[in-house]
């Protein structure tokens, strides 16, 4: 039995508690839980772990245990997909730290006017490197954004069949694919595969013509690919996807805008995608976030599952508020007849995104988006000048890039565990997901990675592919 | 009576920050490139198809960095955000040790990838897998998973592995019902719609909760689960929770236990023990992770062996002192999210739990009931107001509704401009009721075990001046607020797509000219 109050908790002072028991005329605390019968009840203590109640102790047994990893500052790592490491600017990590973003849930329009106005921006500046009117609040990563997006072309077009690329993120497609419901319900969902052309990387636009028709829902593909490329006809695929009535979805990472072409100009529907790479850290994946957005056209806004946020006027004349609209065909106001669901998300990644796009700003978007262009190239070329090393599709990508090791003889296993003895965490190995590729691995380079550090790379790559 | 505080928000008139910008600020730049790097690649119009090349920048703000630190933080200013009382009831608003928050912003978690090598990640594996070994002692169930990134999401994860789970028997297409209660929060309704069932709700009967007769009824040989919580958000429990089970069982079903009303049972019973198949936490409910006003946040699902093979993937496994992902599962459902959750936030839960150990959940669960009970002795002498259910006698649990349905008929003043007019007094809005409303003009405040007996006493007074006030002057509670950061929102039909406005694009081309302060 605790003999001091515990530090958490105000009230866990004896008097204390004896007042509140004699207000309420109970003899003791087990009297409270009255309406619990006896055979539901748990008797004698949690098996649970020694408490460590001290702060000091509490802090030494997470510092000791959490010191058994290794980080991606004291290694250089070249690991993205679908996770990325970006800079996350100071500022960035100051503002989501303040208490009144980081403990609360819901207060009154008025109360969290800030809070508001924080997301209002978030979604404001996302349709600005969109060029699309109409943005949600966040939702938990960008596969789910894409799962619900996909739903939502379903529920308008009435149809059941989504296309996406062969080329998709395996780890996105899972979670794509739970969205889809399987065969024995009545509103399943099926995803077909359109191929990729193995010169370029790209989505096989032949392919794709003969797999549309009437029964598509949605064409989705991403900009850049999961394999980094960059579909260069984009808008040559919205065209055939609204050629047979279906609807078209972009996903895309929005750190790339600043020089890659916004959805809403090579016409898609609907955009998805990530905001993790806006200021939010990788936090070992608990850094996802994901967001969707469309014309801001009534047909879209009104199947959107999200929580979303207008801004409006209040009482008073000249002052501005802002309050939720759609509410009511959340699953909040609908129960079962919502669209999908909605609830927690990642909300506070938005306030780090509204403030990394503030920071960056038009200029600052595009000279990062170049630097990143060109620092890639840059990696790309080294590598492929190795022996026996190769880059797949070696032009006309963003940050990552598929490397092949085939003509080394070595796995990406070999490569990546000889690299790791020094200090160097390689690309995702894509051998398993994509047994056409060989021994391939996705290489990520981001403004973090300086010429030294991709020339440290070559270097010891060529070591380990001669070991 | 305690004398009310004289709070005020602090108001700054702050603009939006797209009207700060100033043509060529910066608040960023970009190092240059190397010059060995130019050698080789050229600039990067030559990198980049022509036809995907952004044409036209983003029409984005321009700011130098102090000023977007100012901006942000006068922003936070105009939060009320939990610094004064808030007893947001079904949110268990608890406090969120600050280790926490220092640990997750250390390198060693916030600089991690998901696909390093496993070697490389053992300290997290390890905290992941513990807080999976704590859950299990707390539920009684055999495995924990952390990928579902709130509530909602760990009920859609259950209603996928219910359809694994009947799949795998052929039985999928003929079972196509899912049971609920209409006190059960929505996602469970939502969550089990959208993994393609249908829904069968309950009605609250004269006990406050459905009649076992009423579940029979509803029960069948299409009956594929029940998704159920206890004690609702009234503080009512259902004694009858664990027949409820074998009935489903008896017919078939699984049974998901949503523990978002957890705080006042915790160590007073485990899912496992009343026979459930699977249940959630909200670790950013229960157990002491900040809600960043709507996640990232966690909702840690757990079943039992036999339901472990359909479990989202990757799961942590232990060997020895060694801890790895075992993403080899053939039967698991795939994924409800990329990675393997928030798992910074796993590790303040983590933090959280062997803070209070064995002893402090329990007295944190004896405190919350304790002070809700405390709340309802001042609460129900306040003219007006009413606890839900009267006919319903004895201690209510975490929380209790009440409804202010006399003070609105009396006085025409609504519950929200009660929480309108508390916030004049620095209180969070207290939460109202899920849809639908079974009594009128709702509220449903939780004490939960952080908040002192001054503060839950300063929540009341509020409470009762501003019922007070509401009978006093009801104009001066109607037009509320008048200490806030601005005023209540004007009657609009935000619906109207020829209103809304969720960017200010939109709102610049549907008010055009209107670019200055409204």
């Amino acid at each position: 039995m605790r003999t001091t109050a515990h530090p958490y908790m105000a009230n866990s002072v004896p008097a204390i508690k004896q007042e509140m028991l004699d207000a309420i005329g109970a003899s003791d605390v087990e009297q409270l839980f009255a309406q619990i019968p006896e055979r539901h009840r748990l008797r004698g203590d949690l098996p649970l772990p020694p408490a460590l109640t001290s702060e000091i102790a509490l802090h030494r047994e997470l510092r000791q245990t959490l010191a058994r990893n290794e980080t991606c500052e004291e290694n250089l790592s070249f690991l993205g997909a679908g996770c990325w490491q970006h800079h996350v600017p100071a500022v960035c990590d100051e503002v989501v730290r303040r208490s009144e973003f980081v403990t609360p849930v819901w207060g009154t329009p008025s109360s969290d006017y800030g809070r508001n106005q924080a997301w209002f921006e978030f979604c404001s500046q996302l349709g600005e490197l969109l060029a699309l009117d109409f943005v949600g609040l966040p939702v938990y990563s960008w596969g789910c954004a894409a799962g619900h997006a996909i739903r939502m072309a379903s529920r308008m077009t009435e149809r059941r069949q989504a296309l996406v690329p062969r080329s998709l993120d395996p780890e996105r497609l899972a979670v794509i694919r739970t969205f889809c419901e399987p065969r024995e319900t009545a509103s399943h969902l099926d995803l077909r595969f359109v191929d990729f052309d193995p010169e370029t990387g790209r989505i096989d636009l032949d392919d794709l013509a003969s797999k549309l028709g009437d029964e598509t829902a949605a064409v989705y593909f991403e900009v850049p690919s999961y394999l980094g490329t960059i579909e260069a006809d984009a808008a040559e695929i919205v065209r055939l996807a609204h050629e047979h009535g279906a609807e078209s979805i972009a996903g895309v990472d929005p750190i790339s805008l600043g020089v890659l072409s916004p959805p809403g100009e090579y016409g898609a529907d609907i955009a998805v995608g990530t905001i993790q790479p806006l200021g939010v850290h990788m936090s070992c994946g608990g850094g996802a976030g994901g967001f969707i957005a469309s014309r801001d056209d009534e047909r879209y806004a009104r199947e959107y599952p999200t929580l979303n946020l207008s801004i409006c006027d209040t009482v008073v004349p000249g002052e501005r508020g802002f309050g939720i609209t759609l509410f009511h065909q959340t699953s909040y106001g609908l129960r079962e007849d919502g669209n999908d669901w909605t609830g927690n998300s990642t909300y506070l990644w938005s306030i780090a995104a509204a403030t990394y796009m503030s920071l960056l700003g038009p200029r600052g978007f595009e000279e990062l988006g170049e630097l990143i262009v060109r620092r890639s190239h840059y990696a790309a070329a080294l590598l492929d000048d190795l022996d026996g090393v190769r880059v797949v599709f070696p032009n006309g990508f963003f940050k990552e890039f598929v490397v092949n090791f085939d003509d080394t003889g070595k796995t990406v296993a070999d490569v990546n565990r000889a690299l790791r003895t020094r200090r160097i965490f390689g690309g995702k190995d894509l051998s398993r997901d994509f047994p056409e590729l060989g021994a391939s691995a996705l290489y990520c380079v981001t403004e973090v990675h300086t010429k030294d550090d991709i020339d440290r790379l070559a270097g010891a790559l060529q070591e380990v592919i001669a070991e | 009576m305690t004398v009310l505080r004289r709070y005020h928000a602090a108001v700054w008139d702050e603009p939006l920050v797209m009207e700060l910008s100033v043509e060529g600020r910066r608040g960023f730049v970009a190092p240059e490139v190397e010059p060995e790097v130019s050698a080789r690649v050229g600039d990067a119009d030559s990198l980049l198809p022509g036809a995907l090349r952004r044409a036209e920048q983003p029409a984005l703000p321009e700011l130098s960095e102090p000023d977007v630190l100012r901006h942000y933080l006068h922003l936070s200013q105009e939060t009320l955000g939990m610094m004064g009382v808030s007893l947001f009831g079904t949110c268990t608003m608890k406090y969120n040790p600050r280790i926490g928050e220092a640990f997750a912003a250390r390198p060693e978690l916030a600089e991690v990838h998901p696909y390093q090598d496993e070697e490389t990640l053992q300290g997290v594996l390890q905290l992941v897998y513990e807080l999976d070994e704590i859950l299990r002692a707390v539920s009684g169930l055999d495995r924990f998973v952390f990928q579902a990134g709130g509530g909602a999401h760990a009920a859609y994860t259950f209603a996928c592995i219910a359809r694994a789970y009947h799949a795998d028997r052929g039985e999928l297409a003929r079972r196509d019902e899912v049971i609920t209660t209409i006190q059960a929060h929505p996602c469970n309704a939502a969550t089990a719609s959208a993994a393609g069932f249908k829904v069968v709700t309950l009605m609250l009967e004269e006990n406050g909760y459905p009649s076992t007769d009423a579940l029979r009824a509803a029960v069948s040989d299409r009956t594929a689960a029940l998704m159920v919580n206890n004690p609702d958000d009234m503080g009512i429990y259902n004694p009858e929770l664990d027949r409820w089970v074998e009935i489903v069982h008896d017919a078939g079903g699984l049974c998901f236990y949503d523990h978002a009303n957890f705080n006042g049972v915790m160590s007073k019973l485990r899912a496992r023990d009343l026979g459930f198949d699977a249940c959630m936490y909200m670790l950013h409910k229960t157990f002491g992770v900040p809600k960043g006003g709507g996640g990232p946040a966690v909702g840690a699902f757990g079943c039992t062996e036999d339901l472990a093979r359909f479990l989202p993937r990757p799961v942590v496994v232990r060997d020895g002192d060694r801890y790895g992902l075992d993403d080899d599962r053939p039967e698991s459902i795939g994924k409800v999210r990329e990675f393997w959750g928030n798992v910074q936030q796993v590790v303040k839960a983590w933090a959280w739990a062997r803070a209070m150990g064995a002893d402090g959940i329990r007295e944190a669960s004896d405190l919350s009931v304790l002070a809700n009970n405390y709340m309802e002795t001042r609460l129900v002498q306040i003219p007006g107001v009413t606890r839900s259910h009267p006919q319903v006698d004895g201690y209510r649990l975490e929380m209790t509704r009440y409804s202010l349905g006399k003070v609105q008929e009396d006085t025409g003043v609504t519950v929200f401009d009660i929480q309108n007019r508390m916030a004049d007094y620095g209180i969070d809005a207290p939460w109202l009721s899920h849809e639908p409303w079974l009594v009128p003009e709702p509220i449903t405040p939780e004490a939960g075990e952080m908040w002192s007996k001054e503060d839950i006493d300063y929540w009341i007074d509020v409470l009762e001046q501003v019922v007070r006030e509401a009978y006093d002057d009801p104009e001066l509670v109607r037009s509320a607020p008048h200490n806030q950061v601005v005023h209540k929102l004007a009657d609009v039909p935000l619906d109207d797509p020829t209103v809304w406005a969720t960017t200010w694009r939109a709102y610049l081309r549907k008010r055009a000219g209107a670019a200055a302060p409204v």
